[in-house]
C-alpha cells in the first residue's frame, strides 16, 4: 500500500507545494476575516487552527513554529484580541500536530478527524483561559461548537488540500 | 513523512525547544499588552499587513449588499422615498427650530459669560464587520486615523449612541459597543436629571444601570442621555431606555435593566463624534503631562 520508493513526485510536487500551503494558509486566514456575525460565528470553525493542524500533520517539515506563531499574531489583530493568545494557542496546536503526525497519518480520514477534534478543542480551550484570566466572562457552551464542526469539516478539507498532489500521488493515497 | 530520514531533529533546537520558546514569547506578548500597554506600534504595523486582506474579505458582503439594493423594486424606493421625504420635512422643521434655540443660548450664554458649548463633527462610517470574537462586542469602521478618528470618540447612529472608538488603525478604527462587558458611559435620567452610570453587560441589548439607590427615583420606560460630564460625549445624546427595576432590599443598590436605543450592532453605517476638544484643563494632579504634578509625585 504504501509504496517507499516514489521519489520523484515528493521531489517534484515540493516547491510547489510550498506555494499551495502558503496560499491554503492565507485563504485560511480571510475566510477567518469574513465578516461572521450571529450564529455563524458560533458554528465557525478556526479556519487557520484548522488548515495549519492538516499541514503540521500532513508535511510537518514545512510549517514549523514561526508561521502559525506570525498567523496567530495578524489573528490577535485583526480581532482586536489581545497580542499573543491566538500566537500561543496556534503555536501550541501546531507542536501537537507535529507531535503526533506519525501517529495521525496512519490513519483513515475518519479517525484522522477524531484527533484534530480534540486539538481544535484545545486551541479553544488555550484561547478561553487568557480571555478568562483577563476578565472576560464565559461565552457559553456553544463556544466550542466551531471545533465540533471543524471536525466535520476534516475529509473535505483533506480532499481540497490533496487535489493539487493527486494526479501525482498514487490511488491509494486517501 | 517516512520515506526520508527526519532532518527535522538536526535542523536546529527541538520541536519541544522551539514550542517553549514561542510560547514564551506569546505570554511575553501577552503580559506587555495587558499590562503595559507597550505594543501599539507592533499592532500599527501587523494592521496594514493585514489590511488588504481585511478589505478582501469584507467585499462579498458588501458586494451582495449592493446587489440586493440594485434589485430592490420601484414601488419600494418610491415608498422609501416618500418616507425620506416626510422625514426630511419633519427634521427640517426641527432644524430651525434648533438654529432659532441655538442663537438663542449662545447668546444666553454670552449674558451669563458661560462657556461656548462645543461644535462637533460627524464623520460618516461605514461598519466593515463586527469583531469574529465571542468575548466582545465591537465593530470594525471604515475610517481611521487618516480621518482624524481618535481614542475615545463616541460613535452614534441615528437614534442614539452606539459606542466609543477604542483603538485606531491607520485606515480602521475598533469601536468597542456599549454592551460590552467593562464599557461605562455617564448618563443623565432625561425625566430627573439624576447622573448615573450606564455600564455594558456583554449581552446583546442589554446594559445596566450602576449604583442606583434603593430610593432613586428611577422608573421603567425613562430615558437615558448623555450628561457629558466625562467630556468625552456630546451632552444630549439619546443612550438608552429603563426596561425593568429589581429592587433588591437586601443590596444597597437596586438593579436596573435598560436597552439601548440606537441600533447597537445592527448598523452598516455610524458616525464618529469628532471635534470634543474644547474641555478646560484638568486639574494638575490628574494631567499626566503636567511635569510639576509629576515631579511633585515623584518627590513625596
Amino acid at each position: 500500500m504504501i509504496n517507499f520508493y516514489p521519489g520523484e513526485p515528493q521531489e517534484i510536487l515540493k516547491p510547489a507545494q510550498t506555494g499551495f500551503v502558503v496560499f491554503t494558509l492565507l485563504m485560511a486566514l480571510l475566510i477567518n476575516l469574513l465578516p461572521w456575525a450571529g450564529w455563524g460565528l458560533w458554528v465557525r470553525p478556526d479556519f487557520v487552527a484548522l488548515v495549519l493542524l492538516y499541514w503540521c500533520i500532513d508535511q510537518p517539515r514545512k510549517i514549523g513554529f514561526t508561521i502559525p506563531w506570525l498567523l496567530g499574531l495578524l489573528m490577535d489583530v485583526a480581532d482586536g484580541s489581545l497580542f499573543g493568545q491566538h500566537a500561543l494557542s496556534y503555536t501550541i496546536v501546531a507542536f501537537a500536530g507535529i507531535a503526533l503526525h506519525r501517529r495521525v497519518q496512519r490513519f483513515a480520514i475518519t479517525p484522522q478527524a477524531l484527533h484534530a477534534v480534540p486539538l481544535l478543542l484545545l486551541n479553544d480551550v488555550i484561547v478561553l483561559v487568557i480571555r478568562l484570566v483577563a476578565g472576560s466572562d464565559f461565552p457559553g457552551i456553544w463556544y466550542f461548537l466551531g471545533s465540533l464542526i471543524g471536525g466535520l469539516l476534516w475529509p473535505l478539507l483533506s480532499f481540497v488540500l490533496k487535489l493539487p498532489q493527486r494526479p501525482r500521488a498514487d490511488a491509494g493515497h486517501a | 513523512m517516512e520515506h526520508t530520514p527526519p532532518p527535522f531533529f538536526n535542523t536546529g533546537p527541538s520541536p519541544l525547544t522551539r514550542l517553549l520558546i514561542f510560547s514564551v514569547l506569546s505570554l511575553a506578548l501577552l503580559i506587555a499588552d495587558a499590562r503595559y500597554k507597550h505594543l501599539d506600534a507592533i499592532r500599527q504595523v501587523a494592521a496594514v499587513a493585514i489590511y488588504p486582506l481585511q478589505r478582501i474579505a469584507a467585499a462579498p458582503a458588501s458586494l451582495l449588499s449592493r446587489l440586493g439594493e440594485f434589485f430592490t423594486t420601484h414601488s419600494a424606493l418610491r415608498a422609501e422615498s416618500a418616507r425620506l421625504a416626510q422625514e426630511n420635512l419633519a427634521s427640517a422643521t426641527l432644524t430651525q427650530k434648533t438654529r432659532a434655540l441655538e442663537a438663542e443660548n449662545a447668546s444666553l450664554r454670552k449674558l451669563l459669560e458661560a462657556r461656548e458649548q462645543q461644535q462637533t463633527r460627524n464623520t460618516l462610517a461605514q461598519v466593515l464587520y463586527a469583531a469574529r470574537d465571542p468575548f466582545t462586542q465591537r465593530i470594525v469602521i471604515d475610517k481611521g486615523a487618516q480621518h482624524e478618528v481618535h481614542n475615545g470618540q463616541p460613535v452614534i447612529d441615528a437614534t442614539g449612541v452606539v459606542g466609543q472608538v477604542t483603538r485606531v488603525y491607520p485606515m480602521l478604527a475598533e469601536v468597542t459597543l456599549i454592551t460590552d462587558k467593562g464599557h461605562l458611559i455617564p448618563v443623565l435620567n432625561a425625566r430627573t436629571g439624576m447622573r448615573l452610570v450606564l455600564a455594558g453587560t456583554g449581552v446583546r441589548g442589554v446594559l445596566e444601570l450602576q449604583f442606583v439607590p434603593l430610593n432613586a427615583d428611577v422608573q421603567k420606560g425613562d430615558q437615558l442621555v448623555t450628561s457629558g460630564i466625562d467630556g468625552i460625549y456630546t451632552p444630549g445624546l439619546p443612550v438608552a431606555e429603563v426596561t425593568a427595576i429589581e429592587p433588591n432590599p437586601l443590596a444597597t443598590f437596586s438593579r436596573v435593566a435598560c436597552k439601548p436605543l440606537g441600533g447597537v450592532s445592527n448598523n452598516t453605517r455610524v458616525f464618529v463624534v469628532q471635534g470634543s476638544d474644547a474641555l478646560p484643563p484638568r486639574p494638575p494632579e490628574d494631567s499626566e503631562q503636567a511635569p510639576r504634578g509629576r515631579k511633585g509625585r515623584k518627590g513625596g
